[in-house]
């Protein structure tokens, strides 16, 4: 079963004094994310991965198309008890303190007393928060905030987390941890859909990424494969100078240091350069591919056309 | 349904609570025991009506504050720090938050009257040496004032559903102002005609109808109130607050949050 399903969702605001504007927030979107899957949705601010996660949200009404969550409509009440959601830049009750508003929350999702009894410690425990458990949150940091906010979204063992750039602001240690847990999450079979412009963190996490750009998707697909299909190059490290002449003659640079020889070759001429190297008795030290980054695939597909079917 | 209404207005509740709102009970019943020896070098008589006049005021005018200066906020404090984002997207409906916030400022508005109540009998208590039936009588006017607080509140709510917090005060404010004069606009529309009429009744039956809840002055001078007249406020100030919060949720249902 899928655990998120978005068919031709469409977000056009109406702007300008008399509503005479059209401002396009997200463009008719076909997403579908399996379940246990980490998925990343990439893009630039204002790309529509706020707006898209919202939409799922009901916190706003799209203008045209559907979604579906663990199979049943997004609209249904009851699909929440499902899903858990941490906002972009999280800002919670701060007269609370984080056991008050875990203890809120979890009642609102429906769990009784025992089971929050049990719960809340643990997870507080589990987000470094344990210690802090009867502080008021208007104390609190926005590192805190934030593992606040993912453990409020998790409280009620949700099947999907929807996470709004989870790591933004963060100092490296808040991302790191933030990572961890994301990961924890995958372990433990939940499904992860996440929005970020930190994109080694999408690389780091994720198993399939979108990218959104202007209300756009640009493309989808697995991390690996995606960056496969930018790798153009790769970088060759061997010993022995005897092959250099022959290397420049088929047209890349070498670097020299000492005896050690380093070349960026493109990648539909590699044979050619092992060729030489072989016929040169050079002793190979390594090869291995160069850029193809996501953040260099990410960059390209912004200027892509739009796709407009994810299969 | 229920739990999470009750959930909804015990979280708003304790939010107004521990935003020092209730402070201004003990303000106001240090005043009124401070203001004793002053009513005292007053004529026994005036003394007393001087006292519930002055008490039901300040418990009417603190009330009213409360309604709606906290009740524009109750919405659009949460949209504006998004604090309604984790809530609405846990499986409740937009109409039980609304209705939550209601119930909790209501909770904070009945808690406030009680305490400020209490210091008002305490006063009475203190000058009388002993409580007259009379001080009963008083306790109606007490109630309408709560039952006025309870349509401001709703008021509040429905205009903070669509409108910015200035502007949800500016139209609550003006409901108050034209509700306490509803009873001279239906006096107005009984003696006019043709279309002059229909606006009159209409906008009369449209506004809430502050002017029967404001007893002040007949409790003042021990008049006393008619049962019939309790039954009937309390009715309507029940179904018009119900009608307005249907409206709020109505509006809010179909909002886009920012």
């Amino acid at each position: 079963m899928l655990a998120v399903e978005i068919l031709g969702l469409e977000k056009i605001y109406k702007v300008g004094f008399w509503h005479e504007k059209q401002k396009i927030g997200l463009r008719s979107l076909h997403l579908e994310v399996p379940q246990g899957e980490v998925f990343g949705f990439l893009g630039p601010n204002g790309a529509g991965k706020t707006t898209t996660l919202k939409i799922l949200m009901r916190l706003i009404f799209p203008t045209s198309g559907i979604a579906r969550i663990l199979g049943r409509d997004w609209r249904d009440p009851s699909v929440r008890a499902g899903i858990g959601f941490l906002p972009e830049q999280p800002y919670f009750y701060d007269h609370l303190t984080p056991i008050e508003l875990l203890n809120y929350y979890g009642s609102l999702s429906g769990l009784s007393a025992a089971d929050r009894r049990s719960r809340i410690p643990k997870l507080l425990e589990r987000v470094g928060l344990i210690d802090q458990g009867k502080v008021q949150l208007r104390k609190f940091s926005k590192g805190m905030l934030q593992r606040i906010g993912i453990a409020q979204a998790v409280l009620h063992e949700p099947e999907v987390v929807f996470l709004d750039e989870p790591m933004s602001g963060l100092d490296p240690v808040g991302r790191r941890d933030i990572r961890d847990f994301i990961s924890s999450l995958k372990r433990e079979g939940k499904t992860i859909f996440f929005s970020t412009h930190i994109l080694s963190d999408a690389e780091a996490l994720c198993d399939r990424v979108a990218v959104l750009n202007k209300g756009e998707l640009r493309a989808v697909g697995i991390v690996a494969d995606l960056v496969a299909q930018n790798r153009s190059r790769f970088e060759l490290v061997w010993q022995g100078k005897s092959a250099i002449p022959e290397m420049e003659a088929l047209g890349t640079a070498c670097y020299v240091a000492g005896d050690v020889v380093r070349a960026a070759v493109a990648s539909d001429r590699l044979y050619a350069f092992l060729d030489v190297l072989k016929k040169q008795n050079a002793q190979l030290i390594s090869l291995n591919p160069a850029g193809g980054s996501l953040e260099e695939y990410f960059l390209q597909r912004l200027k892509a056309p739009v796709v407009m079917s994810t299969q | 349904m229920t739990n999470r209404i009750r959930d909804i207005a015990f979280n708003t509740f304790r939010e107004t609570v521990r935003d020092r709102v209730l402070y201004n009970l003990v303000f106001f019943a240090l005043l009124l025991v401070a203001t004793a020896p002053l009513l005292g070098q007053i004529s026994v008589g005036v003394q007393r009506v001087l006292l519930v006049n002055l008490s039901l005021s300040a418990i009417s005018i603190f009330g009213i504050v409360i309604s709606i200066f906290v009740g524009i906020s109750l919405v659009s404090k949460e949209i504006e720090k998004r604090t309604l984002y984790p809530v609405l997207s846990r499986p409740i409906g937009r109409g039980e938050f609304i209705v939550g916030k209601y119930f909790g400022l209501v909770g904070t508005l009945l808690v406030n009257t009680l305490a400020m109540s209490t210091g008002f009998y305490l006063e009475l208590l203190l000058m009388a040496r002993s409580t007259p039936r009379a001080d009963a009588n008083i306790l109606f006017g007490i109630y309408f004032l709560f039952l006025q607080f309870m349509i401001l509140i709703s008021l509040s709510l429905l205009f903070s559903s669509f409108s910015s917090p200035l502007l949800s005060a500016l139209f609550t404010l003006s409901m108050f102002v034209a509700g306490t004069l509803a009873g001279d606009l239906r006096s107005f529309a009984s003696i006019s005609s043709g279309p002059q009429k229909w606006l009159a009744t209409a906008t009369s039956y449209l506004i809430p109808n502050l002017s029967s809840l404001n007893v002040i002055t007949r409790v003042a001078h021990d008049q006393l109130i008619p049962p019939a007249l309790l039954g009937y406020n309390t009715l309507y100030a029940l179904l018009y607050s119900a009608a307005t919060v249907s409206g709020a949720v109505l509006i809010f249902s179909r909002r886009n949050l920012k």
